[in-house]
């Protein structure tokens, strides 16, 4: 992918406002483009990730013809630098200034919420392929707001049961102190609660230190029957290595799929036996996935993961919604664009997946383990799980 | 908390505390002789992980990665010194505070062109990759161990070429009187090349030995810098025994923080910090 410059986009826009009143519809003799505002992390820790979903996202676009309700697309992509002091400025710029027809992004929740606000203020059509604010989906749901990944809540709660099945009864959960460490731990506590399960202790470090070292000794100490974590990236890689360096190994690992996605080959033999649950796995063994992966590998020349499955079920839902209005995004099409993107079944490489009426995907939660260096699939813990979107008015 | 317990705990944060010397040196040798307030020492920390899990790619031995990783780094750090930080030596600290933020921009996008956005992790040598048992579920891995004697012999050795050695004697000299030392037939430029070449391979070292048990990744640098930078002040600018006595300190109080006061576990450095100013305003050996 090539790499846009803020001058770049800056340049771009300033260009489009001088040229005068972009034609929304249709201007004599040709139809204008749909514009699509991609704001994701092109720099930074998440840079890969904002290139998946840019990718998986242009992908499914690509396989209509590169069209959207019949209109050719044109993308406009702006580095959010997972900065979410510049969140609601650059949601705004895309908005106002490049008169963007739908906006997507983001990976940081943070910046996420800022782009929420904004969409709630302006009415603007948002989808975001990553970030798991619980929020998003709850208390800022709105009819303009799209989710085609999942809520940090959604992964984690299965495995509350699945901890209990497995005889675990006392168990400690770890992460960082901020929003999304503390909607996962909440989120796999209220399962493993339910069940009957005691939370030994929940340990929060402050983000986004990687020291882990004192709260492992103290985890050996606690001697629970098994340890939940999230932890993603760079954390991931390091947690699950001192994890095994510690000596706990004899103390089950669990976590979201966050903790190996990615992570896994660095890992090595650390990660052995670690259990996560996930919306997706990459060994998933269906025809689709399998499809998808091969067709991801030829289109961007690397290995499909989840974000690009997400970026890439953005893509299928708006063109669902496009299709449904033939490419009208004019106001007077809003309702029935709506209407169709919340009725869409989205043929996902994760499995087929529905909207809740916060907008967030109804979708099926898998059990996967670790096993000789690969990542396996034992199956789903949770069928059609949805979020409870806590806080939604309209859900 | 049993003694036990408590005594790993001494350990973990003496272990991390021996590290965090390992990097803060560099920076306050730096600082404290030439003057220059190096923002981009975090970088070297990176590019010494950076270099030593490149060149695993096509060796096979972590420490003739290391090895080969230094004299890279070092010739790294003499030439920004030579290009861009001489210039700066007679002018005001903000204006190195601005060069060396932003070398630490430049690095992190050279970082990203060169070995892009993912995170890596490099296996800890077969010879160390085994743990100690301390208690039925907990062990202390001996690839930690092995820093902390590399850190605490490095401590030693600098030191000893500090105060003992006619280098040492130069460096001294030439930090507190600049044109004596020159006047005296000391071609002070290449001293202070060396010096700063030098506090680049202290970081660079640290980052390659600490490279197998931390996440080689994007901005690795940035979250080093800082609590280097709280070391450094607490030990007293330009001190090396002042940082090894910060650094301890940091590290027993960034260990006991998150085990007693979890929740203020982001303000226990900080903590200490402040009230090792208010007793001793210059640090603890300035």
């Amino acid at each position: 992918m090539t790499r846009i410059s803020r001058r770049g986009v800056l340049q771009a826009g300033a260009a489009f406002a001088t040229a005068g009143l972009v034609p929304t519809r249709f201007a004599i003799g040709q139809t204008a483009k749909v514009r699509v505002g991609l704001m994701l992390p092109y720099s930074g820790t998440y840079a890969a990730l904002g290139e998946a979903i840019t990718s998986g996202l242009k992908m499914a676009v690509n396989a209509r013809g590169g069209k959207l309700g019949g209109r050719e697309v044109e993308y406009i992509l702006l580095d959010d630098e997972s900065n979410p002091g510049k969140g609601p400025e650059n949601a705004s710029k895309l908005i106002a200034g490049d008169k963007v027809d739908f906006l997507v992004g983001t990976v940081h929740s943070g910046v996420a919420m800022g782009m929420a606000k904004v969409a709630v203020d302006t009415g603007a059509m948002l989808i975001i392929p990553n970030a798991g604010v619980g929020a998003a989906t709850g208390p800022l749901c709105a009819p303009n707001i799209f989710r085609t990944s999942f809520s940090n809540w959604q992964p984690a709660y299965p495995m509350g049961k699945v901890a209990w099945d497995r005889g675990m009864r006392n168990v400690v959960t770890i992460s960082w102190k901020y929003g999304a460490g503390e909607e996962q731990l909440g989120g796999f506590e209220e399962g493993f609660t339910q069940q009957g399960g005691k939370i030994v202790k929940r340990i929060m470090l402050p983000f986004p230190n990687e020291e882990f070292q004192a709260n492992l000794t103290e985890i050996a100490s606690l001697k629970p029957d098994g340890v939940f974590a999230f932890f993603a990236g760079s954390g991931a890689l390091k947690f699950v290595k001192d994890y095994a360096a510690a000596g706990l190994k004899s103390i089950p690992l669990m976590g979201t799929g966050f903790l190996t996605d990615g992570v896994l080959a660095a890992q090595g033999a650390a990660a052995e036996g670690v259990l996560t649950t996930l919306h997706y796995a990459d060994a998933l063994d269906t025809p689709e996935n399998r499809k998808f992966r091969a067709e991801f590998k030829a289109f961007s020349g690397k290995e499909a993961d989840v974000y690009a499955v997400q970026g890439y079920d953005g893509g299928q839902l708006l063109a669902i919604g496009m299709d449904a209005v033939k490419g009208d995004t004019a106001a007077g099409s809003r309702a029935a664009l709506i209407a169709a993107m919340e009725a869409a079944e989205i043929k996902s490489p994760r499995g087929a997946f529905t909207l809740s009426k916060a907008h967030n995907p109804v979708q099926d939660i898998y059990l996967r383990q670790v096993k000789n260096g690969q990542e396996i699939v034992l199956g789903v813990a949770h069928k059609a799980l949805a979020d409870p979107a806590k806080g939604c008015k309209s859900a | 908390m049993d003694i036990w317990f408590f005594l790993i705990q001494v350990l973990n944060g003496l272990q991390y505390g021996l590290l965090l010397f390992l990097v803060a040196s560099g920076l306050t040798l730096i600082f404290g002789i030439m003057g220059i307030i190096n923002l981009a020492h975090g970088s070297f920390y990176m590019l010494g992980a950076y270099l030593t899990f490149w060149l695993l790619q096509s060796v096979d031995s972590l420490l003739l990665a290391i090895v080969l990783a230094l004299p890279i780094s070092a010739a790294v750090g003499y030439l920004i010194e030579a290009l861009l930080v001489r210039v700066l030596y007679r002018r005001d600290h903000l204006d190195q505070v601005l060069l060396t933020y932003g070398l630490i921009l430049i690095f992190n996008e050279a970082q990203r062109m060169l070995w892009g956005g993912d995170v890596h992790g490099i296996k800890v040598p077969a010879a160390l990759d085994w743990s100690i048992p301390l208690t039925d579920t907990l062990s202390y891995p001996v690839y930690r161990m092995a820093i902390s004697a590399v850190c605490a012999a490095l401590a030693v050795g600098m030191y000893l070429v500090i105060q003992r050695t006619r280098f040492g004697m130069w460096i001294r000299a030439g930090a507190s009187n600049r044109d004596m030392v020159a006047a005296l037939g000391i071609n002070v430029n290449l001293l202070f090349g060396a010096v700063f070449a030098l506090g680049a391979v202290l970081a660079a070292l640290s980052g390659a030995i600490a490279a197998p048990i931390s996440s080689i990744g994007p901005g690795m640098g940035d979250t080093v810098l800082i609590i280097c930078f709280v070391v450094v002040v607490i030990g007293g600018v330009g001190s090396i025994k002042g940082a090894f006595l910060g650094a301890l300190l940091i590290g027993l109080a960034d260990t006991f923080g998150k085990v007693l006061a979890p929740d203020f576990a982001s303000f226990s450095v900080y903590a200490v910090m402040a009230a090792v100013l208010l007793v001793k305003p210059r640090g603890l050996f300035a």
